[in-house]
């Protein structure tokens, strides 16, 4: 994987993925220390991507009502794939096999091949040579791209980007995308005034 | 030792944010204006990812293979292509570029 390309060890790709085990956050890590960031400024991006976790967990633990002394243990399975999947079910029974069964599949998976991507790495050596270095921001466009339903999320979008890049030569390195993150209260702050002046209009999304 | 540092950090916190979303009752955090927030985060992380991913050199901002890479990626995504035909186009697309022009 990308991660084995930027002066990872095998050991702490797979620690990422076993320990870690939400995908935005790991590559937001590896990308931030890649470029020179410090641990902390890039533990903290990858903290704020995971966020969005908690709110899956809230959704999840009205629909799993899962007994608090499995709660620990069914809390780093919380991600979006389980998700999507437990929601998609009609009852509580086909929630919580389905949360089960993709999460088990998925963290078997996704640290075999963190494995086998991270030892395939070692092997090629240059990884920049065979376009490697693209595959970073290939997943987070992927990551990024079906969020992208409205307006408001496209400013944001624009905004961060118009940030992140433009504070690239002020700032230290994993500082840049911190600042750019204030696009999202920015925009919502943006989208509040506009609705109040147009009388609670609805948001229309293009797609 | 310093990647060792991040990776502890990124794993406590990330595991910590997943578990307070299962114990915290709902009614605490769900509020709209919350909710949009932690939708819209994302948004702007990825965004500023992608585009210092693409464009950054240290603390330049450049132009090469990289792009090219992306915007394979970008009509792969456009054509609805599954998640790994998108990496992968982005990968071969960069390696091509920089084959034939360094």
């Amino acid at each position: 994987m990308t991660s084995a390309g930027s002066g990872l060890t095998v050991w702490q790709t797979c620690a990422l993925s076993l320990l870690v085990f939400t995908g935005a956050s790991q590559f937001a890590l590896v990308g931030a220390l890649a470029a020179g960031g410090n641990p902390l400024t890039a533990a903290a991006g990858a903290f704020f991507l995971g966020v969005r976790n908690a709110f899956y967990g809230l959704r999840l633990s009205q629909l799993l009502a899962l007994p608090r002394a499995v709660r620990p243990f069914a809390a780093q399975w919380v991600i979006d794939e389980t998700s999507a999947v437990s929601l998609a079910q009609r009852d509580r029974r086909g929630a919580r096999i389905g949360f089960a069964v993709t999460g088990l599949s998925l963290y078997v998976l996704w640290n075999l091949t963190t494995l086998l991507g991270a030892l395939g790495a070692e092997a090629i050596g240059d990884t920049n040579a065979w376009g490697l270095d693209a595959a970073g921001p290939a997943v987070f466009l992927a990551l990024l791209a079906p969020m992208l339903k409205t307006v408001t999320e496209r400013a944001v979008a624009g905004l961060a980007v118009v940030l992140g890049l433009g504070l690239l030569p002020v700032l230290p390195a994993g500082v840049p995308v911190l600042v750019a993150a204030l696009a999202a209260p920015l925009a919502l702050w943006a989208e509040g005034r506009r609705k109040g002046r147009t009388a609670g209009r609805p948001e229309e999304g293009e797609r | 030792m310093n990647v060792w540092i991040a990776i502890g950090a990124t794993a406590l916190s990330c595991y910590a944010v997943k578990l307070a979303g299962l114990l915290v009752p709902a009614g605490v955090v769900e509020r709209p204006l919350v909710r949009r927030l932690a939708a819209l985060l994302p948004v702007a992380l990825l965004a500023a990812l992608t585009a210092q991913q693409t464009f950054a050199d240290g603390h330049a901002v450049v132009l090469d293979a990289r792009a090219a890479g992306l915007a394979a990626a970008a009509v792969a995504l456009v054509l609805r292509a599954p998640f790994l035909l998108v990496v992968a186009a982005a990968v071969v697309v960069t390696a091509g570029v920089r084959a034939v022009g360094g």
